[in-house]
């Protein structure tokens, strides 16, 4: 919230500082052409993704032709194994993919922030609670954890963003964690000690607006890997169920006719591929520009 | 006479990247053989970017434009970069500031001697057992025991004196024909400094090497130097023989910097420049000096003041290259009589980290109103002592009262009243001041936690700014948007908005330029004088504690060895500690700033 504000020009006739504020990580990643790349693979799969259903020429689930049938007329990516529209289905599928995909990295993300954070700055036994149990659940596979606990409860759409979202939240408390006790050893916290600031106020307004850096690289990591778990759940037929559209799903659905009518998985495919591809140049450029790498002296 | 001249610099530019700022430019040097070169400036003024690039070396995001450092005869930036680098070591050598950073913690000290030296000269030229032999020869040169113990040792079982030595030795194994020294005591007690300097000097004139010596202290630099360029802004505005320049500084910044040195006798009033050095990336047009400079003129703005050489060898930058401004008798300290009540009790503390006891049997009492010092090197206990007051050291015996009322021990568990009266400065400005908030919401976050809502904000802020001698309009401001003078003043003003009894100081200037420490300690005195607020300045400077407090306690390893007014403890000093201290302390009044020479 602070990024925007806006900076005083010294009074004239006073030395300048010269020092301008040292431009917030959002616009320093910016300047790296990696973001910006990113940045458009992503805004470009959202777009299909969100405004795809108000573009879809059929309903995802109404039989327009016989299955598996080529590119024709008004069915440019031709029809898949029930007869339905390609386009119609891959239009209506990516919100789903990243709905999911969102509301588990939020789990995950806000979750492991709020234990990184407090083990980080409490330290003692809580701390080491949290970070066993977190080395128990990091031995489980991300992926074969979830394929456990669907396949005992069953595909509900809660369950698979829940799993997904736990499983991201040891590894995203471990980073917050370092990046915590980095801050805690720094005077202004000790500071606020010496006044008698609530623990949990020095949390939320000494400790993690500083932290946030590590914090926006991991979101941008967990999202990319959310988005890939959930994709591979919804094939394994885990996620959504037929006759929903959903890429996951349609992959699942139409592969066995790659070979014949390949639109059918293509399309899905390379949309998950270059969400991801996107979403991790993103993190890759947030993570550079908060080391500084590239930052030269600059007016 | 050419092949006396070991380094000449010429026209010498080094700007940043992308901005293409100029961080060094329009740099002359010449240094003759065995002569040192003390390069003095605040931060910011280049010099260690100068420094560098006497090496031909240039930090990540600048890079050497222009010019040449031609040293014994070679231009070393027009040299290929492998002669270049077999240069650094066999003509050039550096000693950075901590040696820690370049003593490799995973070698013994021998191996790295060694290397040091079949990487400067060909290797045939040096056998094994010569080898030995050279590193023996320097370690003992360097004051170090030169037994195989010795030499097999790792650089974390070397204190840091010891350590900084070792880096001398490396520097000088190769026999280098000009040495750069980047500030290489900072950090180290005033003891050790002493010893560093003396072996830098005798090295130099044993060698018959040349050295640049940087600094910002010029009391250090006085001391070692034969030459002295002035830094700044990028330029070099003074520069002549050591004792052309502080007998008679002709640039008014030099005069100025002289000043702010701090008086040991404290008969001088130490005097700080007001404002601070521009940045490379906003230096106003003209005279670099102007906005902070009194006797500024229409003419200084409007174009770069060229070199002028006032006598032999002696330039200025400076249209008006004067006389030095007189310097002022010091205002007396408010007498001290200790008859005042005392804010502050310490009863027979003790202090542990683990096993090893770093406080024992410590008493001290701040008077009302005025100021205590403690003294001590680093390592004494004087910061855990101080942590231990304000609650945030709570592991300790014994007892501190505040109006004779018991603390307790974490600052969680003192009344909010309590936490209020007594405040804390701490060391590093850039560490102390939450990046994330402005100025304003710096100074309002403790006054809100300690006295509850206030009725005008804008008022609070305005006030404590002021009272910290801070303009009103940086409240809007982020700290990496302020100088680290400015950053320690609104740590003061963040303080003094709760309306504190007792301010405590933690080497609260030791990481701001001279200049600038000046003028925080002009405004404590100012505060202890108006407002009548008792500190308890926490020190290794002796120079300070003279021009500031009224009683001294002397810390060494934990125990309080001498304490009492600090007339009587500087006049006649009891413990020996307390003389050493007073005996290495760089004595420094240059012949201009001594105030019988006027009158
Ligand atoms: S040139 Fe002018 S402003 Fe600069 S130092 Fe000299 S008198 Fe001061």
């Amino acid at each position: 919230m602070t990024e925007t504000a806006t900076v005083p020009t010294p009074a004239p006739g006073t030395p300048a500082t010269g020092a301008g504020r040292r431009e917030g990580l959002l616009r320093a990643a910016l300047r790296l052409r990696r973001t910006r790349a990113g940045l458009v693979l992503t805004a470009l799969v959202l777009g299909v993704a969100l405004l795809g259903p108000l573009l879809a020429p059929h309903s995802p689930t109404e039989f327009v032709a016989a299955p598996f049938s080529g590119p024709a007329d008004g069915m440019p990516f031709g029809s898949d194994q029930l007869g339905r529209d390609v386009l119609s289905r891959f239009l209506h599928g990516g919100l789903t993919v990243l709905g999911l995909a969102a509301a588990a990295t939020a789990i995950g993300v806000g979750f492991g922030a709020l234990l990184g954070v407090v083990a980080g700055y409490r330290r003692g036994v809580l701390d080491e609670i949290v970070m066993r149990t977190g080395d128990v659940v990091l031995a489980f596979p991300q992926l074969v954890a979830a394929l456990l606990f669907l396949s005992i409860i069953g595909p509900k759409l809660w369950l698979l963003v829940l799993v997904v979202g736990v499983s991201h939240v040891p590894r995203t408390a471990r980073v917050v964690r370092e990046a915590t006790l980095k801050v805690v050893e720094q005077d202004f916290v000790k500071a606020a000690e010496a006044i008698g600031v609530r623990r949990a106020k020095i949390m939320a307004g000494e400790l993690l607006p500083n932290v946030s850096s590590a914090l926006a690289v991991e979101l941008g990591l967990r999202l990319t890997y959310s988005i890939g778990l959930v994709a591979g759940l919804g094939f394994l037929g885990l996620g959504l169920q037929p006759p929903t559209a959903d890429w996951g799903l349609m992959i699942n659905e139409n592969r066995i006719a790659v070979t014949v009518q390949a639109w059918a998985v293509a399309l899905p495919v390379s949309a998950v591929a270059l969400l991801t591809v996107g979403t991790n140049l993103i993190t890759d450029g947030l993570a550079r520009a908060s080391i500084g790498i590239d930052r030269g002296v600059r007016s | 006479m050419s092949g006396d001249v070991v380094l000449d610099v010429a026209g010498l530019r080094v700007v940043g990247l992308p901005s293409k700022a100029e961080i060094v430019t329009e740099v002359d040097l010449t240094l003759g053989r065995g002569e040192v070169l003390g390069l003095v400036g605040e931060s910011g003024s280049g010099k260690t970017t100068l420094g560098l690039a006497l090496l031909a070396h240039a930090k990540r995001g600048t890079s050497i434009a222009s010019g040449s450092v031609t040293v014994c005869g070679r231009d070393l930036l027009t040299l290929p970069a492998e002669e270049v680098r077999r240069a650094r070591g066999r003509t050039v050598a550096y000693i950075p500031q901590s040696p820690a950073s370049a003593l490799n913690p995973a070698l013994r000290i021998g191996t790295q001697l060694r290397e040091c030296l079949n990487g400067s000269a060909s290797r045939e030229a040096h056998r094994e057992e010569e080898g030995e032999e050279r590193v023996q020869e320097v370690l003992r040169e360097v004051a170090l025991p030169d037994t195989p113990d010795f030499i097999r040792r790792y650089p974390h079982q070397l204190s840091g004196g010891q350590q900084q030595r070792i880096a001398i030795a490396m520097a000088f194994i190769g026999r280098p024909e000009l040495i750069v020294l980047d500030e290489p005591t900072t950090g180290l007690d005033v003891t050790t400094q002493r010893h560093v300097l003396e072996t830098v000097r005798r090295m130099c004139e044993g060698y018959g090497a040349s050295g640049v010596y940087i600094s910002h202290d010029m009391a250090v630099v006085a001391g070692i130097a034969d030459r002295l360029a002035v830094m700044y802004s990028g330029r070099v505005v003074e520069a002549g023989t050591a004792e052309a320049v502080l007998a008679a500084p002709r640039h008014p910044y030099t005069a100025r910097l002289l000043l702010a040195v701090p008086d040991l006798a404290a008969e001088r009033e130490m005097t700080g420049i007001p404002g601070h050095a521009p940045s490379p990336l906003a230096r106003p047009g003209g005279c670099a000096f102007a906005p902070r400079c009194e006797l500024a003129e229409d003419r200084c703005r409007a174009e770069q003041p060229a070199p002028v050489e006032v006598t032999v060898g002696h330039t200025v930058r400076c249209v008006k290259p004067g006389s030095p401004p007189a310097p002022r008798p010091a205002t007396p300290l408010r007498a001290g009589d200790g008859g005042g009540a005392p804010v502050l009790e310490v009863r027979g503390l003790s202090a542990r980290y683990g096993r090893t006891e770093v406080l024992s049997g410590i008493e001290l009492t701040v008077p009302a109103g005025e100021c205590v010092a403690l003294l001590g090197e680093s390592g004494s206990g004087k910061t855990t002592l101080s942590r231990a007051i304000v609650g945030l050291h709570p592991e300790f015996d014994g007892e501190i009262l505040l109006d004779g009322e018991a603390l307790a021990h974490g600052s969680y568990r003192r009344t909010e009243e309590q936490r209020r009266r007594v405040q804390y400065v701490f060391q590093n400005p850039y560490e102390a001041l939450n990046p994330r908030k402005t100025v304003r919401e710096l100074v309002l976050g403790p006054v809100r936690v300690l006295r509850g809502r206030v009725a005008d904000p804008d008022a609070v802020v305005r006030d404590a700014l002021e009272r910290a001698s801070l303009r009103g309009d940086l409240a809007g401001r982020y700290p990496d948007q302020l100088s680290g003078g400015e950053r320690q003043r609104v740590a003061i003003a963040r303080a003094l908005a709760t309306g504190p009894d007792l301010l405590i100081c933690d080497e609260i200037t030791s990481s701001l330029d001279v200049s600038v420490q000046s003028s925080i300690v002009e405004l404590l005195r100012e505060l202890q004088r108006r407002d009548g607020l008792s500190l308890l300045f926490v020190t290794h400077d002796i120079a300070l504690v003279r021009n500031l407090a009224q009683h001294v306690a002397v810390l060494e390893d934990g125990r309080i060895v001498e304490s009492g007014p600090v007339e009587r403890v500087f006049t006649t000093p009891d413990h020996p500690y307390t003389r050493s201290l007073i005996d290495d302390t760089p004595h420094f009044t240059p012949a201009f700033a001594r105030l019988d020479s006027r009158d």
